[in-house]
């Protein structure tokens, strides 16, 4: 059996919505609501959804960047919630992200080599010379050129950020990377070549991932396993290709089936969904995704189905599965 | 026989900034039938927004300026109107829908106003006969208790509603051409698949020509009649959309239909051009494409070649590779 990295158990985070002359809380928006996970030493491991479904927060909650409202997040079997300060400093290291939009993630006034090594002074690395080296090695393994160093970020393309922004990750020898939405801003023929060194790394240096994305088709590629969510839950988790061959949720299906195929000769059997996401802050009762379900019935209204393995590790939160 | 509707001839759009020169639109010509859906693709900054914002006359001016070639729209050039015949064909003739439908709507009037004002100005309805002609386009984009709607802001509905506004708002004046640039890129593909089957059904039932521009390759298999590739300002390959997929020419079209992830057929890994796209500034004469090519020859670093038929009269392209000539002079 291996190891478990990450265990996630019930976790939720809710955000707060104020209103009124003395800024009440009038009601939470439930980004995360009651979600449980866990990720293996060496797998990638890919969450899906549409934009407000929560995947980004978890990302972000389990990494500890915002606060969670419930649940517990185990890293190496440690309680994050309940580390020391100083404790959870030097976990830092080992647990990195990199963000979607390569041009907001990077101050613009710093070099990039600085930008890259900064951590390494954060974490007691004080002799300049090997920083430098440090930097300049990193940089090459994400396929930058050591001339780049004393560079600033509005020198460089998209892609090319997009690999600082790897390399800041890759720095301190991380174990685990959230990657959240990598390749969502760059142009296919450069996503192909971030994707592509992303799976390199991983392979080289035995990297866990989050890789969290809203494209199907990249996480296919580069996940072992996939879950998918809707609107705070998770609706559907199993490996990939279990997944992509035997989708079972609704949801999943309609997810799979909405992605445009680049063949003109490709006869789709499309199911388009009626209707919009609806608010995460007022979400529907039962299953929430009843209100655009084609197979919705009554019981879907008023029961939220149970989030069960289904066989073969595939789990599934459906009445009619 | 289908009749032309726009036809570009040597359209050369420039934007002179204080680093050099950048030609955005280098020497483009293409032509958009009756009735026919073309799709312009190609990556960041290779021109296809900016050739849709020639057609429609809203170059910023400084820094741009089209500086040759024509657009002919029905046989009239574009180019060679007055400011004022311009502003008829402009959302009467021709109307446009952008990339963010966050954006492009005024948050402060109400969807009705915004959709009542091109018929009022265009169209020459009264108040009440443009409400009820805005009820009905409402209703066209598939937007149910349209009443309700016409008296919203654009804040109290999600983006693919937006989207459909836009739509509505484009179609209003009964245009001959609609130009949708990145329609839905900012949208998820739920809503995105949606969207797109609204354009398909407007296309069938009004007969409006499409020019779709995206950089999404599974958006054009699903929507294209004609593609037209786009690479650094110029075209480089065009070709009716499945003779595109079935046997592109170009290595660059070749490169982006290999690199795509496609659903449910896994690779081991990913074929990536390398390299990336040239800095547009002052560009050589030379194949733009030259240094990220597998196939690059000795020619290709000097001189452009042509664009022009390779044996099949309705594909074109412009490559080293299937020219007679090669050597450098």
């Amino acid at each position: 059996m291996k190891e478990v990295l990450m265990q996630v158990d019930n976790l939720k985070k809710y955000f707060p919505i104020t209103g009124g002359v003395f800024q009440r809380t009038v009601g939470n928006v439930k980004a995360v609501d009651d979600v449980s996970f866990r990720i293996h030493r060496g797998e990638s491991l890919g969450l899906v959804g549409e934009s407000g479904c929560g995947k980004s927060t978890i990302g972000r909650t389990i990494l500890r960047l915002n606060e969670k409202t419930d649940g517990t997040v185990l890293f190496q079997g440690k309680d994050l919630y309940k580390l020391p300060k100083e404790e959870l400093r030097r976990m830092r290291p080992k647990m990195q992200i990199v963000f979607q939009d390569p041009f907001s993630s990077l101050n613009p006034r710093i070099k990039v080599g600085q930008a890259i090594g900064e951590a390494l002074y954060d974490h007691g690395v004080t002799d300049s010379k090997v920083v430098r080296e440090r930097v300049l090695e990193t940089m090459n393994i994400c396929g930058l050129a050591s001339y780049q160093y004393d560079r600033y970020p509005h020198e460089f393309s998209g892609g090319q950020r997009q690999r600082i922004g790897i390399a800041r990750a890759l720095i301190m020898n991380p174990e685990f990377i959230v990657a959240d939405e990598p390749v969502s801003a760059l142009d296919v023929s450069i996503q192909a070549q971030i994707i592509n060194l992303l799976s390199d790394l991983q392979r080289d240096k035995q990297l866990t991932y989050l890789f969290i994305s809203h494209d199907l088709s990249v996480v296919e590629h580069l996940c072992d396993r996939v879950g998918v969510m809707y609107l705070g839950s998770m609706v559907e988790m199993s490996s990939t290709e279990e997944l992509f061959r035997n989708p079972l949720h609704p949801y999943t299906k309609a997810l799979m089936s909405a992605i445009p195929v680049p063949d003109p000769t490709y006869k789709r059997d499309r199911v388009v969904l009626q209707g919009d996401i609806p608010s995460p802050a007022n979400p529907p009762s039962g299953c929430k995704f009843h209100t655009r379900c084609p197979i919705a019935s009554d019981i879907c209204k008023q029961q939220a189905p149970e989030y069960r393995d289904v066989g073969n590790d595939h789990l599934v939160a459906c009445h009619f599965v | 026989m289908v009749k032309d509707l726009v036809e570009f001839r040597n359209l050369e759009t420039h934007f002179h900034t204080t680093a050099g020169t950048v030609k955005a639109v280098d020497n483009v010509s293409f032509t958009i039938r009756e009735g026919e859906t073309l799709c312009v693709v190609g990556e960041s900054g290779c021109g296809k927004s900016v050739t849709a914002m020639s057609l429609m006359q809203l170059i910023e001016s400084p820094p741009g300026k089209i500086v040759g070639g024509e657009i002919l729209f029905e046989g009239r050039d574009l180019l060679k109107l007055s400011k004022r015949d311009m502003s008829k064909i402009r959302g009467n003739e021709i109307s446009m829908i952008f990339q963010e439908p966050m954006s492009s709507l005024n948050p402060v009037l109400t969807i009705g106003h915004q959709i009542s004002e091109p018929l009022m100005l265009h169209m020459l309805l009264d108040r009440k006969a443009a409400k009820k002609r805005a009820i009905e386009l409402i209703t066209l984009v598939g937007i149910s208790r349209p009443d309700k709607i016409f008296d919203s802001y654009p804040h109290e509905l999600s983006g693919g509603m937006r989207q459909r506004i836009m739509i509505a708002i484009a179609l209003s004046c009964d245009p001959k051409l609609l130009i949708a640039d990145e329609p839905t890129t900012a949208l998820d593909v739920t809503i995105q698949a949606q969207i797109l089957d609204l354009m398909r059904d407007i296309k069938q039932k009004l007969n409006t020509s499409i020019m779709l521009i995206t950089h999404d390759l599974g958006v054009v298999a699903e929507m294209a009649d004609y593609v037209v590739v786009m690479y650094a300002g110029k075209v480089i390959e065009e070709a009716p959309v499945l003779e595109l997929f079935q046997d592109p020419q170009h290595p660059y079209t070749k490169g982006l239909l290999k690199a795509k992830p496609i659903i449910n057929q896994k690779q081991e890994r990913l074929y990536s051009i390398p390299g990336q796209v040239p800095n547009p500034i002052d560009l050589e004469d030379n194949c733009h494409f030259h240094d990220r090519c597998e196939f690059c020859m000795d020619i290709c670093k000097v001189k452009q070649p042509p664009f022009r038929t390779h044996g099949k009269d309705n594909h074109k392209s412009a490559c080293w590779l299937y020219e007679e000539e090669r050597e450098v002079l």
